[in-house]
């Protein structure tokens, strides 16, 4: 603790409403991890009536709760659909931008109100727009196309993010050495900007995985995860809707620790060489 | 370049050699618009095509079982002349200042913390990004979350009465206004925390050591130094947060128990009753609303230089 001397009271009122913050973030997510595992008479808030596995045994009984397990695979492959996507459009877009073309700030500027355009909009849109043209909604057309709108523009933030850091000499180095447009980039560009972009994939995923409003007209009549949870609140009471909770929050920790180990075994990598 | 070697050897060579030399030029000039055409494709399609949809059939004409191509203002006239939607507007813009007061309060003393108060750069990142992990969960789960909190019988009321500060369990915790806004910060800070944080950590220390050189006490270096720098910060912060409580409907509907309402809560009810030309005039007036609020916003910061 070498830098102890400097930490006056105001390090410490800070720190502890940090620690109130986190508290605040992570609170109410774990008591539902804890009340998850109610005993089968328990109810929805505490006490505790027994501890159990019933409630997440419950959630695979079809009976008890709709399509758990078809919406939460729809769900993964739309996920994982909308990432690789992201990724690819955001990286060439990247591409495009550092070159410029005419037309790009029109091309920025579409991008950003994608972001500020509140999603029951685009939801409400693309609705109506497959219903014109008498096409049926589904979850791997219309949503999949809704939820580009909202990972798109954190992708492509992202990637400018990555390319105003990155170091054009690189490319000229290896321009130098004979490698052309497409080794640069293959060889020496990607591999440098790897780990930043599984950051891109995971925002990617996520925010595809756990999207609402825009899915609510887009996802036709198969229901992603969200919708089914949110079916649930409507019509659930028992702590089985925890254990749901419960296990998409675990999902979702398992891929965002995948991501942040992903992006330290490629950093270490590249450190090694 | 090998056109000038070619060309010593063959002088017919040298206008094909040219030619290949111009068509690779000519090519690595639409190479960018390949690269943007996918993105553009993306947002012509799926948000550009869209929203002009809804401006379209804002002006068709409904009944109870289907929608017809028309020309009608009645939809904005109904939507206009009610007074149900300015007191619904009013109520979600009161929604947008406390939601939006509150993440920036909350949002700056954090990023403070982070960006000025933690020495080591790892624990820096460390606890960056504990704030920000809950970002890539689910948002319905980290609002039903807080029923075992407030509701009823939830810790709250067992703690408050517990420890004799009320009698009765109190019934605004949970289906109410504070329910709405407590979710609003609980879901949004984070958008306010990443933007400032980025705008301290680029701030040169050396401001600060002059300020501090010069005189200026902690208060007086936060204010009038830290506070200007952050404002680019501060500006996207608040763009993400007004848009995101401008357009809920989810957390209104799940939060308030249905005792309150918010513009997007309404195009929500229009859409499930089938009234799509009801919710598109609706829609309309609220992408005005946001775009004039974002507008505002940009003219502090520009976005691109942000990055």
């Amino acid at each position: 603790m070498t830098s102890a001397p400097r930490r006056g009271a105001a390090f410490y009122l800070l720190a502890g409403f940090f620690t109130l913050f986190i508290l605040f973030l992570y609170g109410p997510t774990l008591t539902i991890a804890i009340l998850s595992f109610q005993g089968p008479q328990g109810g929805l808030t505490f006490p505790m009536n027994g501890v159990s596995l019933h409630w997440f045994f419950n959630l695979f009984e079809r009976q008890a709760v709709g399509d758990f397990g078809g919406s939460f695979s729809r769900s993964l492959v739309l996920g994982l659909v909308v990432m690789v996507v992201t990724v690819v459009v955001s990286v060439t877009a990247g591409f495009a931008f550092r070159r410029g073309f005419r037309g790009g700030s029109v091309l920025f500027y579409l991008t950003v109100s994608s972001l500020v355009i509140p999603s029951i909009l685009i939801s409400l849109g693309i609705g109506l727009m497959f219903n014109i043209a008498g096409i049926e909604p589904a979850w791997y057309s219309s949503a999949l196309g809704a939820h580009l709108t909202w990972t798109l523009p954190f992708g492509l933030l992202i990637v400018f993010a990555i390319f105003n850091r990155f170091d054009r000499s690189f490319e000229e180095a290896a321009r130098d050495l004979g490698a052309g447009p497409w080794q640069t980039v293959r060889h020496v560009v990607l591999p440098i900007i790897l780990p930043s972009l599984v950051g891109v994939a995971l925002f990617g995923f996520t925010l595809s995985y756990d999207e609402f409003a825009r899915s609510l007209m887009t996802a036709g009549s198969y229901n992603t995860l969200p919708l089914e949870i949110y079916g649930m609140t409507t019509n659930v009471t028992t702590p089985v809707l925890y254990a749901l909770g419960t296990l998409t929050t675990a999902f979702s920790f398992v891929v965002i620790g995948a991501a942040l180990a992903a992006v330290a075994v490629l950093r270490r990598r590249r450190a090694g060489r | 370049m090998s056109v000038t070697a070619t060309s010593t050897v063959r002088p017919a060579a040298r206008p094909a050699a040219a030619d290949r030399a111009a068509a690779v030029r000519r090519l690595g000039r639409v190479v960018p618009y390949l690269q943007a055409a996918p993105l553009t494709l993306v947002l012509l399609v799926f948000l550009l095509v869209p929203i002009l949809t809804i401006v379209v059939v804002s002006f068709w004409d409904y009944d109870s079982i289907r929608i017809y191509p028309d020309f009608v203002l009645t939809n904005y006239q109904e939507l206009l002349g009610s007074p149900v939607t300015w007191k619904i507007y009013l109520n979600t813009l009161k929604f947008t200042a406390l939601a939006w007061l509150f993440t920036l309060l909350i949002g700056f003393t954090v990023a403070y913390f982070l960006a000025f108060h933690v020495q080591s750069l790892t624990w820096q990142m460390a606890l960056f990004l504990l704030c920000t992990i809950p970002f890539w969960t689910s948002n319905i789960i980290r609002m039903i979350a807080w029923i075992p909190f407030l509701g009823r019988n939830g810790l709250l009321n067992q703690a408050l009465v517990g420890a004799g500060v009320v009698e009765q369990p109190l019934e605004f915790l949970l289906f109410s206004d504070f329910a709405v806004v407590l979710a609003y910060v609980h879901l949004y800070t984070l958008f306010m925390v990443v933007p400032i944080f980025n705008a301290m950590m680029r701030i040169d220390r050396a401001l600060i050591e002059a300020a501090r050189d010069a005189g200026a006490n902690g208060r007086q270096i936060l204010w009038n130094v830290i506070l200007p720098l952050c404002k680019p910060g501060i500006a996207i912060g608040s763009i993400f947060v007004i848009t995101l409580v401008m357009g809920d409907f989810i957390t209104v509907r799940l939060m308030s128990g249905g005792q309150s309402a918010s513009v997007g809560l309404v195009i929500a009810n229009e859409i499930s009753l089938l009234q799509y030309p009801a919710a598109a005039a609706n829609a309309v007036v609220l992408l005005l609303v946001v775009t004039l609020m974002v507008a505002a916003l940009l003219r502090i910061v520009d976005i691109r230089k942000e990055l």
